[in-house]
């Protein structure tokens, strides 16, 4: 028979004589910039008590290209493939946001064909769906739950390859065009887009059986990274970041761009701010979005493969360029086409702002314009700069396990947040 | 009236030495505040009395060969009325300071050194203005009209440097307003100028 022996555990109020010792320097760690929960290039300088947070200073800049820089050297055309790698999770979103900036700039905004809408809102939905996807697979990864960044990698991968037949490239879109789109959908497409969304809502509720009543998953969530509501709109914060701590601000909802207000659509709202709730808030939002495209693919003008060769870009020599089959043979076509090249459309002078409701907030364009085809100055609005400049006061307080939920639950991009 | 240009006049209507006629382009209402280093006074007053509680962008403009150099654009948003409202100052580049709203929207505080790191524009009261995008010790402002497309070479030891990109002789842009078809054309751009 095994040997008994007796330990003694002392009661808490003698180990506070122990943990006195403990209580020297504090310790700092440096998180980031290349850690795999800070999801691209933020570093994060913690100074820890323990394992309690009792400073933290985000340092970003690392992906810091000048986008705004280069903006101001090129003509509007030539700013779209940059805005691809803003939010490179959702670029199809990026697309339509810039475009529809620079076209509330020239006063065409509400002349674009309803064809052209209808196909752009089922880019910025899909690009929703996307984005989401990767923002809640890797969240619960990095707080330990494998399995659903599988199943939501692969319906991903299925926007990809809608992405790759609509406009040519899976990553790196750069689907729209001042004035329109860059082309039509293909034939097939918008089948193939319908039978997607009957297949990613049951990868959706896959993905929710795996976590919303999943016992780790709510203690590792719940009441972590509290967000009030106050907090929320002193710092700026928007999209499902705002929603989560109960604001009902959506975009889409209070100002509808394209044609948001042909289409039901609910917005979801937390009540306590906490990461469980804006993982509520996206996975509810990826639904919507599903059912918005839903209704947009029943009503696109011109039907699925547009047998009546409706219009996607506003009719306008001025503001698209022509086709190239008339550039050799035509006279006005050709001056058109050489007057966008060299100078970019011709820009009125005067400032916008607009922002438009992407995956990770509101994505804004402030324009100011002196007239032709380069902005004087171009600043983007980008949602996750926002939403980070939170961490230096939520953090402290958390443990230092808490970091990665918080993080994850903000579901940033560097691209977009350092430009 | 509408809602947005009647919250501008609400405005205006408190600060009517300093706030000039409500502008409108687009849809969207701009009010110019004449001076910069009460713009504080005026964001506080919008965000108590006007409820523009969301402060959704803040931006500097460089207006190079103009007096005052500076522009310094805060946009405004509120939840519950759904409107938005532009606050437009200007800082003269000898200057080049004026007050802090991080002490109004938090929002403001990595925006402003944004701008500060941007542009060089200091803002008065601010408990962190540090470079946020470059790094502590980056010599130059890049959003400068004056600062080249391709950079300019910095070294700062053990920590980073910069070398002009090459751009072949580029931007090719054609620049709005030249005189003639020659001096707005593409190429005839030094990388400088």
């Amino acid at each position: 028979m095994a040997a008994v022996h007796e330990i003694s555990v002392k009661d808490t109020a003698a180990r506070a004589d122990d943990l006195r010792d403990l209580e020297g320097d504090r310790l700092v760690v440096n998180m980031g910039p290349s850690h795999p929960s800070t999801h691209g290039v933020l570093r994060i300088v913690i100074e820890l008590d323990g394992e309690t947070i009792t400073k933290a200073d985000p340092d970003i800049g690392y992906l810091h290209r000048g986008d705004e820089k280069i903006a101001e050297n090129m003509t509007w055309n030539q700013f779209i493939p940059y805005t691809d790698r803003l939010d490179y999770l959702a670029p199809l979103a990026n697309n339509v946001a810039y475009a529809l900036a620079v076209e509330k700039l020239m006063g065409i905004d509400d002349k674009l064909p309803a064809r052209c809408q209808y196909i752009r809102v089922i880019c910025c939905e899909l690009a929703r769906v996307s984005a989401h996807l990767l923002g809640l697979g890797a969240f619960a990864m990095d707080v330990g739950a494998m399995t659903v960044f599988l199943h939501t990698f692969t319906e991903r991968e299925k926007i990809y390859n809608l992405a790759e037949s609509l406009t040519g490239a899976r990553f790196t879109t750069s689907y729209t065009r001042i004035g329109g789109v860059l082309r039509d959908t293909p034939p097939g497409w918008c089948a193939a887009v319908q039978k997607f969304c009957d297949e990613v809502l049951v990868s959706i509720d896959d993905a929710e059986r795996l976590l919303t009543r999943n016992k780790i998953w709510v203690d590792r969530t719940k009441d972590v990274g509290i967000v009030s509501r106050e907090a929320a709109s002193d710092f700026g914060l928007t999209g499902p970041n705002l929603r989560g701590s109960g604001v009902d601000y959506d975009v889409r909802k209070a100002h509808p761009y394209l044609c948001y207000k042909d289409f039901d659509f609910d917005i979801p709202v937390g009540g306590v701010g906490d990461c469980y709730d804006r993982y509520l808030v996206r996975t509810e939002e990826m639904r919507q979005s599903v059912r918005i495209i839903r209704q947009a693919l029943q009503r696109i003008p011109g039907g699925f493969d547009n047998p009546s060769r409706e219009l996607v870009n506003v009719p306008d020599g001025k503001i698209v360029l022509p086709p190239k089959s008339k550039v050799l043979s035509g006279m006005e076509e050709l001056i058109h086409q050489f007057m966008l090249v060299t100078q970019g459309q011709n820009a009125p002078r005067g400032e916008v702002y607009f922002g438009a409701e992407n995956p990770k907030g509101e994505l804004g364009f402030y324009i100011n314009s002196r007239g032709g085809g380069t902005p004087h100055r171009l600043k983007i609005r980008a949602p996750s700069f926002c939403n980070l400049s939170i961490l230096s006061t939520l953090l402290p307080g958390n443990l230092m396990s808490d970091v990665v939920a918080i993080l994850g639950s903000f579901d940033f991009v560097m691209g977009e947040c350092d430009r | 009236m509408s809602k947005h240009l009647e919250l501008a006049q609400r405005l205006r209507d408190a600060f009517p030495d300093l706030i000039g006629a409500p502008t409108e382009f687009r849809g969207e209402v701009s009010l110019v505040v004449a001076d910069a280093e009460r713009i504080a006074d005026v964001c506080a007053l919008a965000k108590r009395e006007l409820g523009f509680d969301l402060l959704l962008d803040l931006s500097g403009v460089d207006n190079l060969g103009d007096d005052p150099r500076w522009d310094v654009v805060y946009e405004l948003y509120g939840v519950s009325h759904g409107c938005h409202l532009r606050l437009k100052t200007s800082v003269s580049e000898e200057k080049s300071e004026l007050p802090t709203v991080s002490g109004v929207w938090r929002a403001a505080d990595w925006h402003e050194r944004e701008a500060y790191d941007m542009m060089g524009i200091r803002f008065r009261g601010h408990t962190d203005l540090r470079r946020i995008l470059m790094w502590e010790g980056y010599p130059y402002f890049p959003l400068r009209k004056d600062f080249p497309l391709a950079g300019k070479p910095s070294v700062l030891p053990d920590t980073a440097f910069t070398r002009p990109a090459p751009l072949e002789g580029g931007p090719f842009i054609t620049p709005a307003g030249g005189r003639d078809s020659i001096a707005r054309e593409p190429r005839a751009r030094t990388p400088e100028s």
